[in-house]
């Protein structure tokens, strides 16, 4: 029993990641070279539950509390596949998370009820070729037309963005308006004019990510999700608790980098002595111990304020900022530890080191935080939930 | 943050916080520049109820919880003058405990209540010319002559070492025993043969550091703090409290330059704008202030594990690494806000820049800071997570008897039942660990009270075997710590610095524990 964690969450710690080491730990090397994850993990984890832990129980979730996320989290990241997690993690994290913030009931059976039991998988599409941090910027339209929309455009970058079978888009319903112009919409994978293209990564490798084309597909206007103008707002929305989970991340992956690398230089020998003797070696690793310590103290205070009720927008941008920062230093720092042995993907660091190397630029940019972060201390400004 | 801070904790901040504002702030540049910090502003805060906060009320303290201090570092932090600030940091936090906790009530009633009302100021005398991180070896002296102790030898960098009135010295009554031969004894600057020297400092210019010399200096033996020999083990008891002290102050200092930097850069132009547009200046602040953000939470979780009674060495240390590395960096780059006023004495940024250069080395300097984190995680294979989660936190365990007892979350949760395990298997399971370090050099005994085993070292190699001679170096503890302590499951350095385990004898070889069961 824990200030935050209980024996309930313990329990299923445990349990959690059992079935990882059983189901997806034997499985990640594969996985890697196949450049995706094959689809009965991902009905595995839903029979489990473990796509709907904070879900409401009418659509087959188990409505825990955010906690159980945070655990969710931090045993993914022990996996050493950032592609791995990446695509488990988007499913419910991102397409889920706006079926059932924004979706109607209707909406909800048919996307939320299988995406919870892990036989749809969805995705989430922002990002453009020629708009990423600037998400005003899109330029995929969707144009009413009778009771459908049309949809032109492009995304790229976009995780499960070439396997999911729905795809939670972000259109411009209003080409010559920013942020009031945007709308979400669900697109089947199946439907005509939908194609993509797998991306060939640094890391991320397990993971299908794509670039999707649209080119005239037609959805029905009951395919909008939520409401018209509304799609920037949703979007801002979910950034705290998807910058949390992205600090989780980063301090996790950097503990069990730790781990593995105390491990190695423990059996390693050198000049007549093993070389977690070397002061130098031991000085880098209490120093990044300490700075880990912090990052997930911080991670933990903020979960708490959030699970409280309070928003914590420019809090939880200096989370993520710091987290992935924290994991790019360890990393680095690690790999040289195994000398070169961490040049050889045989060994765990290669992957690491490439695979933390998008956390600053994915879900918000350090750079992008930053303003967020200078904007909220120096112009005063705040955010409020919608 | 109200998860901390009660109602209670927030009036006694405001009136606090007025306080310094009325009565120390609009001082402390004089302060700085007479190199001196006048003695009444002590007995008015002593007045003020502002000082003995934790101590017990029949020293006239206000028995009040550890967060209560934490207020007062952080109201303390906002000063702007880490020489104001220290002055009680070390009298209330890293000279007295030792007092309170280990001496006897004639000490307590003659130093605590002054200390409290203000009227007292003192010191921590650790450190020498030739012994500052490495403690153990100290040479100042303190041999016993019929009622009192004749000291000689001398210390270095005394906070309130000229203006204070008296000294926790650490000295060695034993010269030949290494650890076990240190000893807490009060000296007072009005003793024959106490002088000191006022050091010239590049910061912390308002408090009045000492270099003393102690030349056949007569301390009556009722000035020995608890029992001789064991000094060591009673100053690494309060490390933990003198490291995590520091941290608030440092937190609240550097939102305190975060401030005034944006203050200035709001209205500083350049090119034809306020300089707190441009984008790089914006990102410097937004990494400076996330990381302190980080910081205060990670302090706020350290101050309830103490406030909780448990005394994790490596939390502690960390924070005191963290917080300290922070300052200098949040120090250099909100002075390169102000441009060429931030050189200028006239204006915060220099004082401060100045004054936090001594963080990471007062206090247990960064350095040995690394040294015990990396013991910890890297040596420290059976330091035990508790069986909860990762985030470290344990249920607080009662403290044992003695006060001082109290275990750190490195020993706590595997109540595993330990089978009863006969001496001869105890011999055999260790033989394996003693064959493989060098010879000790010296005697070790293992004692469970009724049985105890001796490693033999003065050979070529180490020899296990059940018997209870006289021992250089005697450990005094349960049979089921013995056995964790072999199976991983109990860190010896953890055990030593909490006093689950107790020594007698040579310290020295008793810090040998930690590669005899790794």
């Amino acid at each position: 029993m824990t200030k935050y964690f209980t024996e309930e969450h313990d329990t299923f710690r445990q349990s959690f990641r059992a079935f990882l080491e059983k189901e997806v730990k034997p499985n990640i090397d594969q996985w890697e070279k196949d450049g995706q994850l094959p689809r009965d993990i991902y009905k595995k984890f839903g029979e489990m539950g473990y796509f709907g832990l904070n879900r409401p129980e009418e659509y087959g979730g188990l409505d825990l509390d955010m906690w159980y996320g945070v655990v969710f989290d931090e045993e993914i990241a022990r996996m050493n596949s950032g592609g791995f997690g990446a695509s488990i993690g988007a499913h419910p994290m991102l397409a889920l998370t706006h079926i059932t913030h924004e979706g109607t009931e209707e909406q909800k059976q048919k996307y939320l009820v299988p995406g919870i039991l892990g036989t749809k998988v969805g995705c989430l599409a922002i990002t453009e070729p020629s708009a990423g941090s600037d998400v005003q910027s899109v330029r995929t339209t969707a144009i009413k037309d009778g009771d459908e929309y049309v949809i032109n455009g492009s995304k790229t970058f976009i995780t499960n963005g070439v396997l999911s079978d729905f795809l939670v888009v972000v259109c411009k319903t209003d080409p010559d308006q920013k942020a009031k112009g945007i709308s979400l919409f669900i697109i089947d994978r199946d439907t005509a004019g939908v194609s993509a293209t797998f991306l060939d990564k640094l890391g991320w490798r397990a993971s299908d990510t794509g670039e999707i084309a649209f080119d005239n597909v037609r959805v029905p206007a009951s395919n909008m999700l939520g409401a018209e103008g509304q799609g920037f707002f949703y979007i801002m929305q979910h950034f705290v608790s998807e910058r949390l989970a992205m600090a989780v991340g980063g301090y996790a992956a950097s503990e069990y980098a730790i781990e593995v690398t105390l491990k190695y230089m423990n059996e390693r020998e050198a000049f007549g002595r093993k070389i977690n003797r070397f002061q130098v070696l031991r000085h880098r690793i209490a120093q990044l111990s300490a700075e880990i310590e912090m990052v997930k103290q911080f991670c933990y205070s903020l979960y708490a304020r959030y699970a409280a009720g309070e928003y914590v927008v420019k809090e939880a941008s200096m989370a993520k900022l710091l987290g992935t920062q924290l994991a790019d230093k360890t990393m680095t720092q690690c790999l040289q530890m195994f000398g070169g042995y961490g040049y050889m993907e045989e060994y765990p660091m290669a992957r690491m080191f490439r695979d933390t190397r998008l956390g600053q630029i994915g879900g918000g940019t350090s750079e992008i935080l930053c303003e967020i972060i200078a904007k909220a201390m120096i112009d005063g400004r705040s955010y409020k939930s919608v | 943050m109200s998860t901390f801070f009660t109602e209670e904790h927030e009036l006694f901040r405001q009136s606090l916080r007025a306080f310094l504002e009325k009565e120390a702030i609009p001082h402390i540049d004089q302060w700085e520049e007479d190199r001196r910090t006048p003695r009444d502003i002590w007995k008015k805060m002593g007045d003020m109820g502002f000082l003995g906060l934790s101590y017990p009320e029949e020293y006239g303290g206000l028995g009040l919880d550890f967060f209560y201090d934490v207020v007062f570092n952080e109201e303390l932090g906002r000063c702007n003058s880490g020489g104001f600030a220290i002055t009680q940091q070390v009298t209330q936090y890293m000279s007295c405990p030792n007092i309170l906790k280990y001496g006897s009530e004639e000490l307590k009633q003659r130093y605590l209540p002054g200390i409290i009302s203000g009227d007292l100021i003192s010191s921590i005398g650790i450190t020498e010319p030739g012994a500052g991180s490495d403690a153990q070896n100290i040479s100042t002296t303190a041999i016993k002559d019929g009622d009192h102790y004749v000291v000689n030898g001398a210390k270095t960098f005394i906070t309130n070492g000229v203006y204070g009135d008296f000294i926790v010295t650490v000295v060695k009554t034993d010269p030949e025993a290494g650890a076990a031969g240190v000893s807490l004894l009060i000296l007072e600057q009005k003793m024959e043969g106490v002088t000191s020297r006022k050091l010239k400092k590049l910061g912390w210019h308002s408090s009045d550091t000492a270099e003393l010399n102690f030349d056949n200096v007569k301390v009556p033996v009722e000035n020995l703090i608890g029992e001789e020999g064991r000094g060591f083990y009673y100053l690494m008891n309060g490390l933990q409290l003198e490291r995590l002290v520091a941290v608030p102050a440092a937190v609240t200092g550097c939102e305190t330059a975060i401030e005034m930097s944006l203050q200035y850069m709001s209205e500083r132009e350049a090119f034809g704008r306020p300089i707190n547009k441009f984008q790089v200046l914006r990102h410097r602040i937004a990494q400076l202030a996330s990381e302190v953000e980080a910081l205060k939470a990670f302090s706020y979780h350290c101050c309830e594990m103490y406030a909780n009674d448990i005394y994790d060495v490596k939390l502690c240390s960390m924070a005191k690494l963290l917080a300290t590395e922070l300052c200098e960096k949040v120090a250099t780059e909100c002075l390169q806000f102000f441009g060429g006023y931030g050189f200028m004495e006239e204006y915060p940024m220099a004082r401060m820049y100045r004054d936090v250069r001594v963080g990471t080395i007062g206090g247990g300097s960064s350095e040995i800071m690394r040294e015990i984190i990396a013991k910890i995680v890297i040596d420290g294979q059976g330091y035990v997570k508790p069986k909860s989660s990762g985030n470290g936190i344990v249920e607080r365990k009662a403290s044992t008897p003695g006060g001082n007892g109290k275990s750190d979350n490195g020993s706590t949760d595997t109540a595993e039942t330990t089978p009863d395990i006969s001496i001869e298997e105890i011999v055999s399971g260790i033989q394996a660990k003693a064959s493989a370090v060098d010879a000790l050099g010296k005697t070790l005994k293992f004692d469970f009270g009724g049985e105890q085993i001796t490693i033999d070292g003065t050979g070529a190699d180490n020899q296990v075997s059940a018997s209870n001679p006289d021992a250089d170096c005697t450990i005094n503890l349960s049979k089921e710590d013995f056995h964790k302590l072999v199976s991983g499951n109990l860190n010896p350095m953890n055990a030593v610095m909490s006093g689950q385990v107790k020594i007698d004898g040579d310290m020295g070889l008793a810090m040998k524990l930690q590669s005899l069961f790794s």
